[in-house]
Order: C-alpha cells, then structure tokens, then sequence
C-alpha cells in the first residue's frame, strides 16, 4: 500500500470523484433508503433469529465504530491533507477517558460522547499545534510517534491508579433505555446507530460550508488558500482538533462495546488498519468512511477464514497467514480501484450510464 | 437483487432448521448442550496467530495436532473433538469478536486455554453471563481461581504470584545475610512475579536493595545487570522473558557477577536460554518447574516424552521439538481430553464445569514427576505444584520435593 503521498491520492479522488459531498446533495434519496434499512435490520431479528443474530448485530456495531474512525481521519487527511499515522492514540484517549469517567465517576454512558469530544478535541488541538511546521512526511512521524507512546503512557505509573495499568478496566454494558424491550446487542446497534448518522450528518454540514470549502482550499494549495484571506493555522488545529474528536467518540463507543479497556487494544496496527479503511474506502468521501469501517471489520473478521478456505478448499500448499491475506486484498483492491471503493463504484457507475 | 438474496439466505437457513430439528427426533445416548452431540465435540479457541505475540500461536498449533490424534484414535467416548481455532491478534477487541463468534455462531461446548491476561479478561464476564465453560487458560496470572464470582473460568498452569511465593522462601531459608537485586519485565506478568515474591518475602521484604525492570521493546538489559551488581546484591531474581533472561546471564558472567540467581519459570528452557547464555556461565542457577524440557537430554527415556515425540513427528512435522510451548499445549490438550472423558455422556455446560473441578491426583503427560492435576469446587487452580531445579552441566537437576502454595 502507498502512504507515500496520501495528499495526492486525495487530490486526485477529489479530481475523479468531484466533491463527493455535492454529489451526495444532488442525490440525497439513497442516503435515506441506506438510513432507513440500518434501522429496520434489528427488527428483522424477530423474523429471522439466525440471520440477524445478535453477534452479526455486534459486528454492525464495530463496523460504525470503525466508519466514524475512518470519518475522524478522512477530515483531516482527505478533506485537509494533513497525513496522520497515529489515530489509533485519539482512538485510545476517547476509550480511556470514557472508560475512567464510566469506572471512577460512574458516569451513565450516553453522558459521556460530548466530554470525550471535548477532551480530544482538547488534545487534538494541542496536538495540531506543532504540527503546524510539520508537513507532509514529518507529520506521519510524529503522529506515527503518538500512536507507539500512547499505550506506553496508560502503563505509566503515575497514571496506573486511573488507567488500570496493563490490567485495564473492567466496564458494564449499556443496557436499553426507558425499558425498551430490546437485547444488549440490539441497543448497542441504535446507539451506534444514532451516533453515527449524527456525526455523518455534522461532518456534511460542515463539509458543504464555508469552512468545508476553506479546509479543502488548505489541502489543494496551501498558499493560494491563505493568499485568499483563509486563516489557514487556525483551520489546520481546529480540522485537527475535530478530527481527533471524532475518532475519540468512536473509540468511546468501542470501549462501551467492548466492555473493556487495555493498552494492548490500541497496538500501533489500529492506526494502520484506520488507514487502511481510509484508502480503501475513499479519500475525502462520506460513503467511502463508512465503506472503510465496513472493510477494516470485515476483512480482519473473515481473513482467517479466507486463508483457511485457500488452504484446505482449494487445496493451496501455502500456509497463508490472516494478514497476509489482508495485504494482497489491499494491493489488489489498489490496483482495481486506486480511489477507493466508492470512487470505484461512482466511476463504474458512470461508464455504466453512458 | 437483494431480496432474492435474503430469500435464499431465509430458505437455506429453514432447511438447516429442518435438519437439526430431524436429528433432535433421533435417539440419542447422552444429554447434551450446544456444541457436543453423539458424534461430535465442539471445543473453541482464539490464540495469537498475527501480531505481536505470535510466538505464543504454536500452542493452538500444537493443541489441534493432539485432538487430530485423539480423533485417529477413536475420539472421546466415541465422539470426534472438532477444535475450533480463530486469531485473535493478542488484541483484546479481537478476542471478544472471536469468542462472541464461537459461542454465538459456532455454538461451541466450552471455550479452552485462550491466551493472555488482558484477552481472557475482556471476555470473562462474557463467559460467566453465557454460562459457558471457559477452561484452562494459557495465562500465569493469578485471577482465574475465584468459583465465587466466576464459577465458569478456570486457568491452569502454576501462577507467577505462587512461584514468586516459592522463590522468596527457598531465598530466605537457604542464603544468609540475603541482598537481593530484582530484574523485572515491566508488565502485568512482570508484577505478578514481583508482588508474589514480595508477599514471600514478608518482613524480610527490606532484603531488597535494587529492583530494575525494562520493557520489551528495549534491545538489552546490559546497563540493568551493571547496577545491579553495583548495589551490592548477592541474590538475583531474574524475572524475564527469554531473550532477556539468556542477556542478563551471560552479561553477569561477563563483568564477574556471582549471586545466587532464581530465574522464573517462564525461561527455564535449555535451548532458549541456557544455551544461548553459555553453559559455564548458567552453573548453578535455580529455577522452578512443572513441565519436562524437551531440551533436557535427562527425560529422553521417559515414556511420556517418547510419545510425545512420535506424535510430534507424526501429528504435528511443523512444529520446532525444542518449543517448549508445544509441550505445553500437548499437556494442557490432555489436561481437557481427560476432564471430556470423564463427563462420559453427559456433555452439558453444568457437567463439564462441574468434572473440571473434580479433576483428583489426575497425571498429565509431561508433567514432571510427583505434579498432579487436582481441582475441587472450591479450588480453581489446577496445577499448583512446582519442583526446583539447578542447571548442572547442560541440564537441570531437580532437587527437594514438590513445592506448592496451596490456594494462593
């Protein structure tokens, strides 16, 4: 896979799939159809008990979680062309925090999205600060850095008696609200569910807007965006900030999914994988977030599968190990779809109409 | 497109409805729960195939090779053992995805011998409120012993916290005038030792002049051995994994450090860590054990060990004869075969909890001799015996009897 020069990739999506936000306003109707299935399917349960069982809801769940991970990322690597290989860190800081305001306040989870907003948006921005003289291949760096610190600094001592050190901590599930008749799984699933159409929805409002307009102008040419009067340092932190908000939210959502917390949870793969949706999914594209979540769960859910079909299906002497059938999925998918998988199929589309 | 899809989907899954539900009419000999019928079997397992520990991954491994054998054999009272494997990566995330998998979709008898403290426990509350066996897990700490409040999970092997125990008194009765320097992987498996040794130690806990740790990633652990011999210390307890363990030997023989040296369990491998440190430079080290060492040219002629090497050879050509894990998950593979076996026809989730805790004086292949496996309703640790051991000429003499830290 190519991270060298994800900066280009965007623009060139951005060029092959133009403003995926405008295309999504012209069209608005499927939007609703997708929303609209997302909540029935839990309904369907009563239906089909194997079908929708309540692991493949779970599983839906962390597809979410992961979409608005990805989301987090593409704001500010495909929308604003800041590179980050450290997301996985805002990932662990929104789980943490929620997880110790959870275990040590016995703060009611649904409390807790907008203080973990807060709080990475805090560090996000802070973070954003002196990644202002980084650009490009010095930014992935010392995100990249961030992201190995991070589960080094959950061990610290000092910090133990809050994080739990190596042992983690221990959460309860949400259950229904108002006494809702509906399983543990099932309200996990709307809750995602919820959450995520919300932020979706914010980060296309915002997309649309001035500022939207203002972040992609930093991304296309710097100098020209600020010679147009855009306070670019100022879009760069905040882009930062919420972008880092975003991907806290949804590690707080994946702590209460879960139900535990641990530095090992926050290995420097989940910024990888992260990336990976990224790319996979769609730079600087909404449907391409949530495709990206739906891949990076997917794939790591069912690559073991896969090789062991190749294995003892098919019949290959080759010992295929679960990654690296992940790795030749992500080459070709590279090859076939260089702009992702929506741009793949917006393009498809398209040759299809004409 | 969809529809048809889903429709098929619905209809495929009303047959296999149909099927079971045909098969559930039959006589059958047994009474059963998910996951076990008159044929078969279901055991599940996640296990660090990917990531960080991988290493570790041997052990499934090693654990379907025995049942593929077991299942040559005739099976468990007639049934095949189907093990189910699945990567968690050694992510806790992973490890509750895949064992919601197994419990939920592949609807397995019981979960056993998942790897790593932090997995096992993201997915021990789980376990306990499915009501499904989570047995014999590969992890030395010290939490899977409490039926109170998990009556579900049982570990396995001797704890660190008990070895530690152990360690600190063998430490205080033998050396005179103790001053002891501590080497520690900084992580749980690192203060679970530590603490135990300290609990050991007791009032004597002052006996302590130096304590370092480093962490995994660190490339030696010359600069730790230095201070420690600077403070003085003329006891050594080596707690590291082996890499470190085989450095922190042959760095104290480099520099003429001669303590009386404890080295945790976790390295007392021959071609891992005693080789590696030179032979001359690891006389006299003590060490504790309950399995025997493939390295160890002492159990040749032991019969467990011949079988063990046939099965290697026949059931399991990939594996390296040196991995000690192999061992490990060829013991703890039969370790679960026995407890199956005397459930005889009643594999209910219950029943199968309730023989794991009934395990009296069980011998286990590869144990070393006078260690036993035995459980009650009250004691969830299996194995809590450890032998001492002294590295003489190229192998471990064990010395004294079977020590044990009852209920720790």
């Amino acid at each position: 896979m190519s991270t060298a020069n994800p900066a280009d990739a965007a623009t060139a999506s951005a060029a092959a799939v133009p403003a995926s936000p405008a295309a999504l306003g012209a069209d608005r109707r499927w939007v609703w159809i997708v929303v609209a299935i997302a909540a029935l399917l839990p309904l369907l349960q009563f239906v089909m008990p194997n079908v929708i069982s309540d692991y493949r809801l779970f599983l839906m769940s962390t597809m979410m979680i992961a979409a608005i991970a990805v989301l987090g990322l593409n704001l500010l690597t495909g929308f604003n062309g800041q590179i980050s290989l450290g997301h996985g860190a805002f990932y662990a800081v929104g789980a943490y925090t929620a997880a110790i305001l959870m275990d040590k306040l016995d703060l009611p989870y649904w409390t807790l999205l907008p203080i973990v907003a807060a709080v990475c948006f805090v560090v996000g921005f802070l973070f954003g600060l002196p990644a202002l003289r980084l650009e490009g291949h010095y930014l992935a760096l010392a995100t990249f850095a961030l992201a190995l610190a991070v589960p080094q600094m959950l061990k610290y001592k000092w910090l133990e008696g809050l994080t739990g050190g190596v042992q983690g901590i221990v959460l309860l599930k949400p259950e229904a609200p108002f006494g809702l008749p509906l399983s543990e799984d099932q309200w996990l699933y709307y809750y995602c569910l919820i959450v995520t159409v919300l932020l979706f929805w914010g980060a296309w409002n915002m997309l649309r807007g001035r500022s939207g307009r203002a972040m992609m102008a930093i991304r296309d040419h710097h100098m020209a965006a600020d010679t147009m009067g855009i306070d670019t340092a100022r879009y760069k932190t905040v882009t930062f900030g919420i972008s880092a908000a975003y991907t806290g939210i949804a590690g707080a959502l994946s702590a209460s999914a879960i139900a535990f917390v641990a530095p090992d949870s926050f290995g420097f793969f989940l910024s990888i994988s992260l990336l990976i949706g990224l790319v996979v999914g769609g730079v600087a594209s909404l449907p391409g977030s949530i495709i990206g979540g739906i891949f990076t769960v997917l794939v790591q859910n069912s690559a073991q599968a896969l090789s062991n079909f190749v294995k003892n299906d098919i019949g290959l002497p080759y010992d295929l190990s679960p990654y690296s059938v992940y790795g030749i999925l992500l080459l070709v998918l590279m090859y076939v779809m260089p702009t992702g998988i929506a741009g793949g199929v917006v393009l498809a589309w398209r040759r299809l109409r004409r | 497109m969809s529809v048809t899809r889903r429709g098929f989907v619905g209809g495929a899954s009303a047959a296999t409805a149909l099927l079971s539900g045909s098969g559930m009419a039959l006589a059958q000999k047994g009474k059963y729960d998910d996951g076990a019928t008159d044929a078969e079997i279901k055991v599940g397992h996640t296990g660090p195939y990917s990531g960080p520990a991988s290493a570790y991954g041997v052990i499934g491994k090693a654990i379907d090779a025995y049942f593929k054998m077991v299942n040559d054999k005739g099976g468990i009272n007639g049934r095949k053992v189907k093990f189910v494997t699945l990567d968690d990566a050694y992510s806790p995330p992973k490890a509750v995805e895949a064992t919601r998998q197994l419990v939920e979709q592949e609807k397995i008898l019981c979960l056993f011998n998942t790897l790593g403290t932090a997995n096992n426990t993201a997915i021990q509350k789980y376990m306990n409120q499915k009501k499904v066996p989570h047995l014999f897990l590969a992890t030395g700490a010290s939490k899977w012993g409490k039926p109170k409040d998990f009556p579900w999970t049982m570990g396995w092997q001797p704890d660190y916290h008990t070895e530690g125990v152990i360690f600190a008194k063998h430490l205080l009765a033998n050396v005179k005038d103790a001053k002891i320097g501590v080497l520690m992987q900084n992580d749980d498996y690192g203060k679970d030792y530590y603490e135990g040794f300290r609990e050991g130690l007791g009032k004597d806990v002052g006996k302590i002049v130096k304590h370092v740790s480093y962490e995994v990633t660190d490339p030696t652990v010359d600069s730790q051995i230095i201070q420690l011999k600077d403070s003085g210390a003329n006891a050594f307890f080596n707690i590291a994994t082996p890499k470190f363990a085989a450095q922190a030997i042959r760095k104290a023989a480099d520099i003429g450090w001669k303590p009386v040296h404890y080295l945790n369990n976790v390295s007392a491998s021959v071609a891992a860590v005693m080789k590696p440190a030179g032979f001359d430079n690891g006389q006299d080290i003590i060490t504790a054990q309950y399995l025997k060492d493939p390295t160890d040219k002492q159990w040749d002629n032991a019969e467990d060990m011949k079988a063990w090497r046939e099965w290697m050879a026949k059931y399991h050509p990939s594996g390296n004869p040196g991995d000690a894990f192999n061992i490990y998950g060829y013991a703890v593979a039969a370790t679960m075969h026995k407890t199956l076996e005397q459930c005889g026809n009643e594999l209910t989730r219950a029943n199968l909890m309730k023989q794991a805790a009934n395990l009296k004086k069980v011998a286990i292949p590869l144990l070393l001799p006078g260690i036993t496996v035995n459980t009650s309703a009250t004691d969830y640790y299996p194995i809590q015996s450890v032998r001492l051991q002294r590295f003489k000429g190229e192998t471990w003499e064990l010395f004294g009897d079977v020590m044990s830290n009852e209920s720790a």
